[in-house]
């Protein structure tokens, strides 16, 4: 789960490192309000889970609160990404000195979290580690004993040769370890660490991930989504327990195990078509759950076929039957279906099925065939 | 032969009388595998289908019951500690199923187990079987069928797509490995790889990859460099979007890396005969055979 600029900055205020002052809005009176209370130049900045706001448009630097109510009045409400934009942050513009980045993730490849930092703040990081992989400084941490002291001030002297500003950067890059452990984050990081003319090292904008198997143990977190921010239709999938992620082809594709279903997208590309979507309808399907499926789908207008591939573990086939069969029941699906059941409780299925006059394949080759061969025919082979 | 589990494994199932534990116990009995020992907290004393008996705690089960793997249907909440537990109990095979663990807790319990001697297989995995002797999981046994392959793979139900594939083509396997699709799991690839190369009875590996990470990067590394055996690789998620995690918490493209072409691109770079689409393993493992 991706927390919002002002959430991440609001977690990490809560965990002692400096973050300049500033406030959330949902309105352009809210904004100009709160650059009232502020005073003298703002930044706005549009709190949507996608990144490039800038280029977008989506960040808008504001002399006055009155400029700043006309620039809120732009942004919110505007598409960055196909998102809406719901929420502005509204902070002081800082002046800033210099810019660095400091971030803590878990790194796959050591099985442990590990630090990451950088003196070429601000940008982007991903092209700095592709272009000057020599200004990325890196320190895995032992989850046994967490960022030592040491470690966190030997980081600290790749951002800065003073020792003034190592020492708050080290700080800061120990209580971002907390900040990171406390939300259950997969990555937390500050980008840019930015000091001021006063020689003070502050967090400007903070970006925090939230690992979603963590969420069951934080509700303080899991508040902490807001689904005005997401796709709808992924939302609905989500709240269905259903993993569903929208693609820009025509052939909606329901199937049981993460595996299996990104299997069975490239095997519609292999065969010469577009994959609508990634859905996985896990493991123990009961009916309920094929039936939300078969609406997540059918409320994407780009379908023009549906591929059922159901390889029955613990998933029964009879289970997955039943639901299509209640949802075609419940509305009515304009597109055509093609079915694949094998495995668990397969002869139970094409019973079922072949009760209400749906034919039903075993093979996935030749399902993927006819699901490709019914957008381009208009119907099911 | 096989790998990691054979007809010497004595079982205990971690969660043996919840809804999933229960379910999996009895098609694992069913299978002939040897269950010697469940255990939930509470219910020491008492027996699983009036044969198999329960402890309190998974020490109880390796003292008393001569347990020496166990397999984890814990919650996921608990799953971590029911890791560490298995791994002070001195059990060398701890399987973990359950799905949902979060990563922090991975980065505890990897070393634990490792300075503990054990491995780990998974979590969020279906677990393993060597057809025809034992299974350890989920796996259905009636897919597989005794034979020369070794299959390691990082899905679930994908695995079984070409399991059964080889089973119907009649070619049977040593033993199934699924590894998991977390970020941080137990055992990886080579672990695998390097256990089958070692087994006499296995005379070719498929690997089933995905997107994310880069341990297929390295399994292809290894495999140039350590193995005789033929390996033949399919790696999901070609079309997979950048940035969004496909299911599988492990599954997802960050910036350029980890794609399905740069992990083929890998895979042929070492010799290994690349799937293009799940049923073209037949004729490719047919052919090394």
């Amino acid at each position: 789960m991706n927390l919002h600029e002002y959430q991440a900055r609001e977690l990490l205020r809560k965990a002692g490192i400096p973050v300049p002052p500033g406030d959330v809005a949902s309105t352009p009176a809210e904004v100009r309000e709160i650059a009232e209370k502020l005073g003298g130049k703002v930044v706005v900045k549009a709190q949507v889970h996608a990144g490039g706001r800038g280029k977008a448009g989506g960040v808008k630097l504001a002399a006055t609160a009155q400029e700043a109510e006309s620039v809120a009045k732009k942004i919110l409400g505007m598409q960055i990404k196909g998102l809406t934009v719901h929420k502005v942050l509204v902070a002081p513009a800082a002046d800033i000195a210099s810019e660095a980045y400091v971030g803590v993730i878990v790194d796959r490849a050591t099985h442990s979290a590990t630090f990451m930092v950088s003196p070429a703040g601000g940008i982007d990081i991903e092209e700095v580690a592709a272009k000057t992989p020599e200004k990325i400084f890196r320190q895995r941490v032992d989850s046994r004993y967490g960022l030592l002291a040491h470690q966190a001030l030997a980081l600290a002297f790749k951002l800065y040769p003073d020792v003034i500003k190592a020492r708050q950067a080290a700080e800061i890059l120990q209580k971002l370890y907390l900040a990171f452990l406390n939300a259950g984050a997969s990555l937390a990081e500050i980008n840019p660490l930015v000091v001021t003319p006063a020689g003070q090292v502050l967090a400007l904008d903070a970006k925090i991930v939230v690992d979603d198997n963590e969420l069951e143990r934080r509700p303080d977190i899991a508040a902490m989504r807001d689904e005005t921010a997401e796709d709808p239709a992924e939302v609905q999938a989500r709240n269905a327990n259903l993993t569903y992620i929208k693609l820009e082809g025509n052939v909606g594709c329901i199937v049981n195990g993460a595996g299996l279903a990104m299997a069975t997208m490239d095997l519609v590309k292999y065969y010469g078509g577009e994959p609508a979507n990634f859905l996985d309808i896990g493991g123990s399907s009961n009916p309920q759950k094929v039936v939300d499926a078969l609406k997540i789908i059918t409320s994407d207008p780009n379908v023009k076929a549906i591929l059922f591939n159901i390889f029955g573990g613990i998933t029964r086939c009879d289970d997955v039957a039943n639901g299509i069969v209640t949802a075609t029941k419940q509305f009515t699906v304009k597109v055509p279906i093609v079915i694949r059941l094998t495995g668990t409780n397969e002869e139970k299925a094409l019973e079922i099925l072949k009760g209400v006059g749906m034919p039903a394949l075993t093979d996935m080759d030749e399902a993927v065939k006819q699901a490709v061969a019914a957008v381009k025919g208009g119907k099911a082979a | 032969m096989s790998v990691f589990i054979d007809n010497s494994t004595r079982l205990v199932i971690q969660g043996i009388t919840g809804r999933d534990g229960s379910f999996h116990a009895k098609a694992m009995i069913a299978y002939g595998t040897k269950v010697v020992a469940g255990v939930t907290p509470g219910k020491g004393g008492q027996t699983f289908e009036g044969t198999v008996p329960i402890f309190n705690t998974v020490a109880d089960a390796v003292a008393q019951a001569g347990a020496n793997t166990s397999v984890i249907y814990v919650p996921a909440k608990f799953a971590a500690d029911a890791v560490f537990e298995a791994a002070d109990a001195g059990v060398k095979l701890i399987v973990c199923i359950t799905e949902g663990v979060p990563v922090l807790d991975m980065t505890r319990v990897f070393p634990y187990v490792k300075e503990r001697g054990a491995r780990l297989i998974g979590p969020n995995c279906p677990g393993l079987i060597t057809p025809g002797q034992c299974k350890v999981g989920i796996i259905p046994g009636q897919i597989c069928t005794p034979g020369p392959v070794g299959l390691v793979s990082r899905s679930g139900t994908l695995t079984y797509e070409v399991v059964y594939q080889l089973t119907r083509a009649k070619i049977g396997q040593t033993t199934c490995v699924g590894i998991g699709g977390d970020p941080i799991i137990g055992t990886n690839f080579i672990d695998c790889l390097a256990a089958f190369e070692s087994d006499p009875a296995t005379k070719a590996v498929v690997m089933m990859g995905e997107i994310g990470g880069t341990d297929e990067q390295q399994a292809a590394e290894f495999v140039q460099k350590h193995m005789k055996k033929p390996v033949v690789g399919f790696i999901a998620g070609q079309t997979a979007p950048p940035g969004r995690r496909m299911g599988h918490a492990g599954a997802i493209i960050s910036g350029s890396a980890g794609t399905a072409a740069e992990k083929m691109a890998a895979f042929a770079a070492a010799g290994i005969a690349v799937m293009k689409r799940p049923a073209d393993v037949v004729g490719l493992v047919r052919e090394r055979l």
